[in-house]
């Protein structure tokens, strides 16, 4: 799977990944939660107030879609896309394992392990 | 209300073509121009997007211009509509006199459209998105649908008629790429095969070569050309996301602003509307505009088109063309929008011609109902 690298903004999120722990980034100005991280914060403007925060790893499934066609010839479909409203209020984009699946179910982070040692969260039951 | 006018509109060839992009542009430009009554000499404006990285220079360059004002605003199938809005305002401040906008592309000859969309390393997606493998943009739309059917209680069948009432349209379009294909019903829809959940083949539009152009002017100089003039009276435009994760309800989009604005600026309501040209990349897009531009209250839309309203002869005549859904689609739609508008203003519509047709709106929606643009156009 191919995963861009970090960029300067993102370095700190990822590096998380790697401890299997997932973070959000967290302005300590206004308190406002934001994902992807930015080099500000879309809230109060704050630039220098940006640190990431360990989070729950809660969320509930917001919507889905089931992909029946791949959009890359490696790629075994079917699968589930969906956006995941976390508990800290962000909602992320991932994939979720298993089937069936019901907007409004809660699911919790798991890791999918990178070969460069990052890892990439997707959410199960 | 403004003192400019659409004179000119065309397609280029549409369907597989076999042909370049800049021969289709070259057409469609060429062919808006000589609807008008005007030619290339008569152009100092130029739009255009889709050709390359400097489309509109590329364009102009192409057709042996030096334009004084240029835009190329890259916003997806909305594209034509924010540039009717830039050009007019161009136009209403005295910078330009007549502008060209234009679009064409080849993917069906170039088999250019891929189903995962096209990958950009340096943006937050392709960290946080793209290796999910969400197809774009349709993944996208298709959660859109799931959490419509969600809060409303609608359901694929009832989503359907928006494909089945663009194909009754297409049958009436002798250039439509599915002319002569024969009805669609609910059945076909629901059993064409399964792409990103709830949506099948036929919720998709089509992927054609195709385009078209459209030429402004002032009213005056309007008066004295071919055809009676198609006013631009208002418009409006929202941004509303490039992510997947950055909107808060899917279901309301950045066209109920993007409406309300363009509406209060021509000074109608949606009862007023004779014609109405929404983009329908996808059956939920087109769905989803009706609503956000308030011809139903949330949460009605599918209920509203259940009974024969958008089909020929019914009550609200949407997508007269057959749309991007059963008539050409080559991306970026948003430019046929406006030439099947001016078409319905002007009677020229033949077998599908809406009756009595004063008042047209065109509304373009972009990437993952990421742009929408509105543009009411009318004739006295």
């Amino acid at each position: 799977m191919h995963v861009p690298p970090p960029d300067d903004v993102t370095a700190g999120w990822w590096d998380a990944t790697r401890e299997h722990r997932y973070t959000l980034q967290t302005c300590r100005s206004c308190g406002h939660v934001q994902h992807p991280p930015r080099a500000l914060c879309t809230a109060c403007s704050s630039m220098v107030d940006l640190g990431f925060v360990e989070a729950s790893g809660h969320g509930v499934v917001d919507t889905f879609t089931v992909v029946h066609r791949a959009p890359v010839p490696e790629a075994a479909v079917p699968y589930t896309i969906a956006r995941v409203r976390l508990a800290e209020g962000p909602f992320v984009l991932s994939t979720l394992e298993g089937q069936d699946w019901r907007i409004g179910d809660p699911v919790r982070v798991g890791w999918l392990d990178l070969d460069d040692g990052r890892a990439l969260p997707v959410f199960h039951r | 209300m403004s003192g400019v006018a659409i004179v000119g509109a065309a397609e280029c060839d549409l369907g597989s073509t076999g042909k370049s992009t800049l021969t289709l542009q070259t057409q469609a430009v060429t062919r808006a121009l000589a609807d008008a009554g005007l030619t290339l000499s008569d152009v100092d404006g130029l739009a255009t997007t889709g050709v390359s990285r400097f489309s509109t220079t590329q364009l102009a360059e192409y057709l042996g211009l030096w334009p004084r004002w240029v835009d190329s605003t890259f916003v997806g199938g909305s594209a034509a509509e924010m540039m009717v809005a830039r050009a007019t305002q161009a136009i209403e401040a005295g910078q330009v006199s007549t502008v060209v906008i234009s679009f064409a592309s080849n993917q069906r000859s170039a088999r250019s459209r891929s189903l995962g969309g096209v990958a950009e390393e340096h943006i937050p997606e392709a960290q946080f998105e793209t290796p999910y493998g969400p197809l774009y943009p349709l993944s996208y739309y298709a959660m859109a649908a799931q959490q419509y059917f969600h809060r409303y209680g609608g359901t694929r069948e009832k989503l359907a008629e928006i494909a089945v009432a663009a194909r009754a349209w297409a049958l009436l379009n002798p250039v439509a790429f599915r002319y002569g294909a024969g009805p669609l019903t609910v059945d076909d829809v629901l059993a064409a095969p399964m792409v990103s959940s709830p949506l099948t083949v036929a919720d998709c539009c089509l992927v054609t070569d195709g385009g078209g152009a459209v030429v402004l002017t002032t009213l005056d100089r309007a008066r004295d050309l071919r055809h009676p003039p198609v006013r631009v009276l208002g418009y409006g435009e929202r941004s509303t996301n490039t992510s997947m994760t950055a909107v808060e309800d899917l279901t309301a989009t950045g066209a109920r602003e993007s409406g309300r604005e363009a509406f209060a600026r021509a000074g109608i309501t949606p009862a007023d509307v004779d014609v109405l040209e929404v983009y329908d990349s996808f059956t939920i897009t087109a769905a989803l505009s009706i609503e956000a531009l308030g011809f139903c209250g949330p949460g009605e839309v599918l209920d509203y088109i259940s009974d024969g309203r958008i089909r020929p002869g019914g009550e609200l005549a949407l997508n007269t063309s057959g749309g991007g859904l059963s008539y050409c689609h080559p991306g970026q739609y948003g430019v046929l929008l406006l030439v099947e508008a001016v078409r319905q203003l002007r009677g020229e519509a033949g077998a599908r011609q809406v009756p009595d047709a004063r008042v047209a709106v065109a509304h373009g929606t972009g990437g993952i109902l990421s742009t929408h643009a509105t543009v009411v156009l009318g004739v006295r």
